[in-house]
């Protein structure tokens, strides 16, 4: 079976080495300021004994005060797994680090979410539509389309 | 006289025999070799994650077969494992064999498919393909008896399965499951030391270990670079922890390692339907579940290993009686990432194969 790392475990790893870096953990999960995103997954990627070195997926949430960018973990050594969230409070320009420099596979879910849902991923090569056509206006997964 | 050449872009698809659906990769080629390619995506996209939202949690099943249609029981399956997880549903021990047998069947029909069509793909024209068509007709005949629908079976539902399996549905999967281990033999006679198989698919398209992972591929893919990793036995969803199976992997990860994997796989699935059968108990097919679901607010990810590789739901609940967010991760989808570097330099019938190797099913990538 595999092991749900707590949120609030790798908050308290993350936080010694990253002060300030966490927004909110619990068992679930752990929230971590979108700036320091990029070096606090490479941490949890590279770290012994954390090694997450698979991406599960990635998806975006529309809450309408922010959107909530979800990455699920995974470690295929240790099979354990946690989830890691960032948001984004600016609804007109989203913008989060992209994280394709560590997963690769991160690459077409980011556009992928580009193109539903408007969060731009910065650093990311080919940053565009992926489904929909290129002049195709708004993003339907957010909660105020339609 | 040296002759002047250059660079051209060569449109593949988006309906071509050799692209599995509408799909589309638009290759920039030297001649025959192949420079750089860009999948192309979106000509089947219906925002099904869209309608998720409009829709009731029983009532998006009939959706989720949509997805990846030539296997619609294993996404009926991932679906409704979510919505129980999220509310808190417990399944009788009947219905949890009786989705296990279906998804079990549905992983060898899926795999008849993308060996065929891989085979179609390398130059084999529709004979083997015809043959595997054979064998999956009895799975299909099957699926008729349970849910009334040859394609997309809507046969799943939160807290159980639809109806029973009908008193001639035991005695026929028993002729199946007597007759499909020779099946495969036969295969194994036609292909396995084919020469122009091997030709085409050995060494050809190789996908490192390293890569595999980094890049997110689930299923036969991940498992043919030599990854042992299923997530029947990783992380056992359903019942998956009381059966006895192997997990086939491949030592190189190019073409030839994919087929011979999906090819093993169809053996382990049948040592599962062989278990499942004998353990089958009687008793309800469905808990008590009200018409309506209404999952407390919070979210849920589960995860099964479809034919194509890890297919998830992530849902999210707000206490309505609608998903308010329902993600899904598509194993076709993501499995094509690698696609890039595995046909940079090889020549165009190469990628034709590497791209088959890799099975896909568009209804799921574009959703």
């Amino acid at each position: 079976m595999t092991r749900t790392l707590s949120g609030k475990d790798i908050a308290g790893q993350l936080e010694e080495k990253f002060p300030g870096s966490i927004v909110e953990s619990n068992q679930a999960h752990l929230i971590v300021k979108s700036e320091v995103l990029p070096d606090t997954l490479r941490f949890l990627k590279e770290t012994a004994g954390l090694d997450f070195n698979y991406l599960n997926h990635i998806t975006a949430v529309d809450y309408y005060q922010y959107f909530e960018v979800v990455y699920q973990l995974s470690s295929l050594e240790h099979n354990h797994t946690t989830v890691v969230k960032a948001r984004c409070y600016d609804r007109e320009n989203p913008s989060l680090p992209s994280v394709i420099g560590i997963w690769q596979g991160a690459d077409f879910q980011e556009r992928e979410i580009y193109d539903l849902m408007g969060i731009n991923f910065t650093g990311h090569p080919n940053m565009k539509r992926i489904f929909l056509w290129e002049d195709f206006q708004g993003h339907p997964l957010r909660k105020d389309y339609l | 006289m040296a002759l002047k050449t250059e660079p051209f872009v060569l449109n593949i698809g988006p309906v071509h025999p050799s692209t599995h659906g509408v799909f589309r990769m638009r290759a920039t080629m030297d001649g025959e070799v192949v420079l750089d390619i860009e999948p192309v995506f979106g000509y089947l996209h219906r925002g099904i994650e869209k309608l998720a939202e409009q829709r009731t949690y029983g009532g998006f099943i009939p959706l989720t077969d949509r997805l990846d249609y030539i296997a619609s029981m294993s996404n009926n399956f991932a679906y409704v494992t979510a919505v129980e997880k999220l509310a808190g549903i417990k399944v009788p021990e009947r219905a949890e064999y009786l989705r296990v047998i279906m998804a079990e069947l549905q992983r060898i029909a899926a795999f008849l498919i993308a060996v065929g069509a891989f085979l179609n793909d390398c130059g084999a024209f529709f004979t083997p393909f015809i043959y595997m068509f054979r064998e999956r007709e009895k799975i299909v005949d099957l699926f008729e008896m349970v849910s009334g629908q040859r394609l997309t079976y809507n046969y799943m539902r939160v807290g159980g399965v639809s109806q029973d399996i009908p008193d001639e549905f035991l005695p026929a999967l028993r002729k199946f499951l007597d007759k499909m281990p020779g099946y495969i033999d036969e295969y194994d006679r036609l292909l396995m030391q084919n020469e122009i198989l091997l030709a085409r698919s050995k060494g050809i398209g190789i996908l490192t270990r390293e890569k595999a992972i980094n890049c997110s591929i689930s299923g036969p893919v991940l498992r043919a670079s030599g990854v042992e990793w299923d997530i029947r036995k990783a992380d056992p969803y359903s019942i998956y922890d009381r059966f006895e199976f192997d997990i086939p992997t491949g030592t190189v990860g190019d073409c030839y390692d994919r087929y011979r994997v999906r090819i093993a796989e169809m053996r382990q699935s049948l040592r599962i339907l062989e278990q499942a059968v004998a353990q089958l108990p009687s008793g309800p097919i469905r808990s008590d579940v009200p018409h309506l679901v209404r999952p407390p607010v919070g979210e849920a990810y589960t995860h099964i290993e479809a034919p194509k590789g890890e297919l998830g739901f992530y849902l999210v609940s707000d206490n309505s009686i609608a998903p308010y967010r329902c993600h899904i991760r598509p194993p076709s989808l993501i499995n094509l990432t690698a696609l890039r570097e595995m046909v940079r330099g090889w020549k165009i019938a190469d990628a034709i194969v590497i791209f088959g190797s890799i099975d896909i099913t568009v209804g799921e990538i574009d959703r």
